[in-house]
């Protein structure tokens, strides 16, 4: 059964536990995120505590307004976008993109198509929708290459096979490709470039992400490191290119705070290796002769409405939070069961990516907060998260014994007498036993002490 | 100078010398302590874990005692970062549906410290003429640091300290792993996490680890006997109060 497969059926638990019984994951994991979280730190310094505030507080501000006039945006986008050549399609789930999709690609024939490393393609299952089409959908990052390989989820936002060592690479290049792979990190990018160099030559289409749409120019903005959305959005005749409706910008000049925050939150780059800035098809010589983009629902209009979980769509999903927080760190991604995994996971998963783990993953935190110091544009997930927690407490969803623990503790508490009672009934019991999770209480308590 | 003690359910009833060593020291600094035994808790462990309804009930009876004492008290202290934040900063969400609650929590709010907070901002203190010859390190509690924005001030309160050896352990601010009901929930994670914490401690070739919040302490000790480390674990209240003989 292949790890894809398990997430569905595995519960949080059986999940988490493979993950902590697994050292050579935990060092992997260890080593990654502590990396991640020093390059991070490094970048955010290097431009000094106040520039980096007012960065964050810039970029919060354009996507809290986006957000508030999100429908003016899409329609200012969308109309630039059909006018520099593009099509646009509103797709209301993961179903209806997918369709849409193979649609294009049965239309024109189509049987291999590129990928370029695309949360959301991930979130609405497109590489499996396109399979049951008898397309052929590769991944060229490198990392997402390598967990297609796999048949694995990813495991990171950013870095998806964060959870392989090197040797774990080599072997599995080695037994999926049929040739021997050297172990050493170079030799490993130069046979996956030679691979893919061929399929982006022969794809029929080129799909990606977004990382931010700017409306005033129908502008569709790609960050890399590796190259491979320039060769997915160049090579290949037909550009695909999805995006959820939060991706919007207003102007190109409020892509600056956002330039200057994601290499750096993501990866402590202060800059990304490739920008790509793709306005349509019309004026290209080179490049694809035609542009679909696919605009997308699949939840986000929900949690736009919900003034709890609004802020989430801020993400702009650089991994800082997963980075920083110790229960990831511990657990790493795949335990999570989602596509979104970590912090932000805890809450997208549900309205986005569908069950799965979304009702366990609200509690698997301690609300420490490192998540919300991290995020360059401050979401609040801590305060999400007790908003979720409360949520299934309300809808009666939790575990009965604990609720009728926290009325009586409530009515306890709610009454120094009976707190007092309480303190001495435990006091008594903890004479004859322990009294897990309790810890021991004292002999004497302050307030019995501050009467003599 | 009128302070009343928030004593916080945890050192009221599991570490009472905490509650005592800090109102030694205070006292020694010439503050006028009170305590009100009307109080019970803030409500957090409900709250956190989404019983509202039940941590409002808890938090309207501490609002009122807290009221209470500031007619008399010039502060609230509390030994807790996290009952301090819970109090400042979560009252407010708790009682989101009640303006006029809300405008008491704020009231009070603006009056309530934890106790480090409290010496450095209000009484300005950083040497407290403490003594205490040894090493040790200091782990930043999750709420007192990323909630009430309280780092520095607990440093400088160790550093005063005549004869000590302060070294700053590797991600002194990195969680401890307790998480309240997380603790029991995801016991093992809770662990694991802790583990991290009490490797670091031990890297840092301290005696002693020093921390203003006890349920961190409670669990950075637990893991830190576990391992068969002799290495302390101390609230800060009971550093500041040790004494030139």
């Amino acid at each position: 059964m292949s790890t894809h497969a398990q997430a569905q059926t595995n519960t949080f638990r059986d999940s988490y536990r493979q993950a902590l019984a697994n050292p050579n994951l935990r060092q992997t994991l260890s080593k990654a995120t502590a990396q991640f979280v020093n390059a991070r730190k490094n970048a955010a310094s290097d431009l000094g505590e106040e520039e980096w505030e007012r960065l964050r507080d810039n970029a919060r501000r354009i996507k809290d307004h986006t957000l508030a006039h999100v429908e003016r945006y899409l329609k200012q986008f969308s109309t630039n976008v059909e006018r520099v050549g593009g099509h646009v399609y509103w797709a209301a789930s993961a179903a209806d993109a997918n369709r849409y999709i193979a649609g294009i690609a049965a239309a024109r024939h189509v049987r291999l198509v590129v990928k370029s490393k695309s949360m959301v393609t991930e979130e609405i299952e497109l590489n499996r929708a396109l399979a049951q089409a008898g397309i052929e959908a590769v991944e060229t990052d490198l990392g997402e290459y390598i967990i297609q390989l796999a048949n694995e989820r990813p495991s990171h936002v950013i870095a998806p096979a964060i959870h392989k060592t090197r040797r774990d690479v080599a072997s599995l290049f080695s037994e999926k490709l049929k040739l021997d792979c050297p172990d050493e990190i170079e030799g490993i990018a130069a046979l996956a470039r030679r691979v893919l160099r061929e399929r982006f030559a022969s794809a029929g289409i080129g799909i990606t992400g977004v990382n931010f749409a700017v409306a005033e120019t129908g502008t569709l903005v790609l960050i890399e490191n590796e190259g491979n959305i320039r060769m997915t959005t160049s090579l290949p005749p037909v550009h695909i290119a999805v995006m959820g409706i939060e991706k919007l910008v207003p102007r190109l000049t409020d892509l600056e705070p956002f330039m200057r925050l994601l290499p750096r939150s993501a990866s402590g780059q202060k800059a990304s290796s490739y920008v790509s800035l793709l306005t349509g098809v019309k004026s290209n010589d080179e490049g694809p002769e035609e542009l679909h983009v696919v605009i997308l629902d699949n939840g986000r209009t929900e949690m736009l409405a919900d003034p709890h979980l609004r802020e989430a769509l801020n993400c702009i999903r650089c991994g800082a939070c997963l980075n920083v927080c110790p229960v990831y760190q511990t657990i790493g991604g795949h335990s999570y069961g989602s596509v979104y995994t970590g912090p932000i996971g805890a809450v997208l998963t549900l309205p986005m990516a569908g069950a799965g783990h979304a009702a366990d993953l609200p509690f698997a935190s301690t609300l420490c907060g490192a998540c919300r110091d991290a995020c360059p544009l401050k979401i609040d997930i801590p305060k999400m998260l007790v908003h979720l927690r409360r949520q299934v407490v309300e809808q009666r969803k939790q575990n009965k014994v604990q609720h009728v623990l926290f009325v009586i503790w409530a009515w306890t508490m709610s009454s120094v007498r009976r707190y007092r009672w309480a303190a001495r009934a435990v006091r008594f019991i903890q004479h004859f036993k322990t009294m897990n999770p309790l810890p021991s209480f004292s002999q004497r308590s302050f307030r019995q002490r501050w009467h003599v | 100078m009128k302070v009343s003690i928030f004593i916080t359910c945890i050192v009221d009833q599991v570490f009472p010398e905490v509650g005592v060593k800090m109102v030694e020291c205070l006292t020694r600094l010439g503050v006028d302590v009170q305590f009100n035994d009307a109080q019970t808790c803030c409500g957090q462990p409900a709250y956190n874990t989404g019983y509202f309804r039940e941590a409002r009930d808890v938090a309207r009876q501490t609002l009122a005692v807290l009221e209470d004492d500031l007619k008399t008290a010039d502060y609230v202290v509390t030994p807790s970062g996290s009952c301090a934040a819970m109090i400042k900063r979560h009252f407010d969400d708790l009682f989101s549906v009640d303006e006029a609650l809300r405008k008491r929590a704020a009231n009070v709010a603006r009056r309530v410290f934890e106790f480090t907070e409290f010496l450095t901002e209000v009484l300005n203190v950083e040497d407290v003429g403490a003594v205490f010859p040894g090493r040790v390190t200091y782990h930043d509690s999750c709420h007192l640091r990323r909630e009430l924005g309280v780092a520095d001030g607990p440093r400088k309160l160790i550093q005063s300290i005549h004869g000590i050896d302060f070294v700053e352990m590797k991600d002194a601010e990195a969680c401890c792993g307790f998480g309240g009901t997380f603790s029991v929930k995801y016991a093992d994670i809770s662990r694991s996490i802790a583990e991290a914490k009490a490797a670091k401690v031990e890297q840092s070739g301290v005696e002693a680890v020093v921390a203003c919040d006890a349920s961190c302490l409670m669990q950075i000790s637990g893991e830190l006997k576990r391992r068969g480390s002799r290495i302390r674990c101390m609230h800060i209240a009971e550093l500041l109060a040790s004494e030139i003989n």
